[in-house]
């Protein structure tokens, strides 16, 4: 890489998608109405097993309303709701016999803007391990170490633990929030657009964490950022008004689309 | 100045009676703004300095140390009613913190949207503007009365009736301040609301919630009218069983004030600039706490 001039070509689908992957969370004939208005459009869609999904798509195309049904984050929301199954590992996550509390341990969830809460860095993550296991100190010590070291913020926090997290920049809060996050032991990790309030130096490592974070979860991550997609997903999917338009590897969308709306998202001409 | 930009239908002359008239009404909107604010600033001045003047050479020692004297004695001080106003104070908002910080904590996080929220702060609203001698009648049928006497009691009940709607009133409100962003973070983490609110957003509105307390204390701290009717006043300690008549500072300051003794004047001064400045210390130390918080 010692020429100046890139090749964008060359980092889409920088690792190949697995298509023969298990498939991790299966949406089927997803319908979502805010009140009256319906925002989601029949959707049908499978998330693969330790891949990162990309869902990309012009503002209001409903890609942050699909995210967040994963984990039914919107059901705090009275006049929001979801009709159709989300099967994670064969169970529907819409049913209302699903305990959501439990779900979202098990589906965590990284917003837009950095959301660490008024406490200490330690807190902040020992809060989501201390709500599901009673644990010694000694072995909460070890967890909270653990996730910060994945979330590659070890190192810039180690001599400052009890801390208050609000006094970190916006990048470290941000990976605060996904040590928060990957040391509850989830299963699925959901990303709402997490680089979009960061600048670019904080935004290449979290794109770094992201890539690395995938050989131990299954990620979806909403993005505004075509470039950011075709560089840490493997697979993308294109909405456009509530409608899953297309749906493939990475590469292939980005190289081959089929539909001429995806093509002309891509290359810039709405949007 | 002519190199201003001038809209092209009028004439320069014309314009520029149109730009004076404009300087002029800016500047007699400001003056006028200047003039109030100075005559405010003036009369609070003038309140605190003969506040000053007139208590600061009835403050002496003994002041603290002498329960307050009888009808035609000498010396005399207030220790008594300030202990007894002490007293009242607390118990007051030691009744009015849970009720209010709870009730607001309804408001803000379980009712939103809800008719019986909506209703809840009519009502609480009305109480915030009701006017205090209500009160001080509301509590003397509900206590005085069946208990027999006055008390100290009633007296905290009372000032803890006012409380209760500021504070419900500013917990609501510093509650709403916190993003809902922070809300969706703990849930999403599969926090319970319960813990969502006791952990994040009670912590994320911590200084402003101790504020709107302590100048709730400040407020009761002062008030007179729901005393007459519930701890009334006397000249002796308060009983350890707060039964009988509390000695307090507003009420002292009504009745000594007006009283045909130089002595009991005095007092009436002496009393009324220590309240004055532990109002203030308190909406200081109010402030100074909700600056630091809110400036991390």
């Amino acid at each position: 890489m010692s020429s100046i001039a890139v090749d964008t070509s060359s980092a889409i689908g920088r690792s190949v998608a697995d298509t023969a992957a298990p498939v991790r969370i299966a949406v089927r004939n997803l319908d979502f109405f805010y009140g009256d208005f319906r925002s989601l459009k029949d959707i049908s869609i499978d998330f693969y097993d330790r891949q990162v999904t990309a869902l990309i798509g012009p503002s209001g195309c409903g890609k942050s309303t699909l995210l967040r049904t994963f984990n039914r984050i919107y059901s705090l929301y009275p006049e929001q709701r979801a009709e159709g199954e989300i099967l994670l590992d064969g169970q529907n996550v819409l049913s209302p016999s699903i305990d959501v509390n439990e779900l979202r341990a098990r589906v965590g969830m990284v917003f837009q803007k950095p959301t660490p809460f008024p406490m200490s860095i330690y807190d902040n993550i020992a809060f989501g391990i201390r709500l599901y296991e009673n644990l010694p100190r000694s072995e909460l010590d070890g967890r909270v170490e653990e996730a910060l070291r994945k979330a590659a913020l070890w190192d810039e926090v180690k001599d400052k633990l009890r801390q208050s997290g609000m006094g970190l920049s916006g990048g470290q809060q941000q990976r605060l929030c996904i040590a928060r996050t990957i040391a509850q032991q989830p299963e699925v990790i959901l990303l709402d657009e997490p680089t979009s309030a960061l600048d670019p130096i904080s935004t290449g490592k979290i794109e770094e964490l992201i890539e690395q974070l995938r050989a131990e979860f299954t990620i979806v991550i909403v993005t505004h950022n075509m470039q950011q997609a075709a560089r840490i997903s493997q697979f993308t999917a294109f909405m456009y008004l509530g409608e899953l338009v297309e749906f493939g590897p990475t590469n292939k969308m980005f190289m081959t689309p089929t539909k001429k709306q995806t093509q002309d998202y891509i290359t810039g001409r709405f949007g | 100045m002519d190199t201003m930009p001038r809209p092209t239908t009028i004439s320069p002359a014309a314009w520029g009676r149109v730009r004076r008239s404009r300087y002029m009404a800016d500047r007699a909107l400001k003056a006028v703004c200047l003039l109030f604010t100075a005559l405010g600033v003036f009369v609070l001045g003038w309140i605190l300095l003969m506040l000053l003047y007139q208590g600061i050479s009835a403050l002496r020692p003994e002041v603290f140390t002498n329960t307050t004297p009888g009808p035609m004695t000498k010396g005399g001080g207030i220790a008594n009613a300030i202990a007894g106003s002490f007293v009242l104070t607390f118990l007051g908002i030691v009744v009015a913190t849970p009720v209010g910080v709870l009730a607001g904590t309804y408001l803000a996080e379980y009712g939103r949207g809800s008719k019986l929220a909506e209703v809840i702060r009519f009502v609480n609203d009305i109480l915030l503007a009701a006017p205090s001698i209500l009160i001080g009648l509301f509590v003397y049928t509900l206590m005085v009365q069946p208990m027999g006497g006055y008390s100290g009691w009633a007296g905290g009940v009372a000032l803890a009736i006012i409380a209760v709607p500021v504070i419900v009133r500013t917990t609501e409100d510093m509650l709403r301040i916190v993003p809902g962003s922070l809300r969706e973070a703990g849930a999403a983490l599969g926090a319970p609301m319960s813990k969502v609110i006791t952990k994040i957003t009670w912590r994320a509105a911590r200084a402003g919630m101790v504020t709107g307390v302590l100048l709730a204390t400040a407020r009761i701290a002062g008030e007179t009218a729901p005393l007459l009717f519930t701890a009334l006043n006397n000249n002796f300690w308060f009983r350890a069983d707060l039964m009988g008549g509390v000695a307090n500072l507003p009420v002292m300051i009504y009745q000594y004030a007006l009283s045909p003794y130089q002595n009991w004047r005095e007092l009436a001064w002496a009393g009324a600039l220590v309240i004055t400045l532990t109002i203030l210390a308190l909406s200081i130390v109010a402030r100074l706490l909700f600056r630091k918080e809110t400036a991390r």
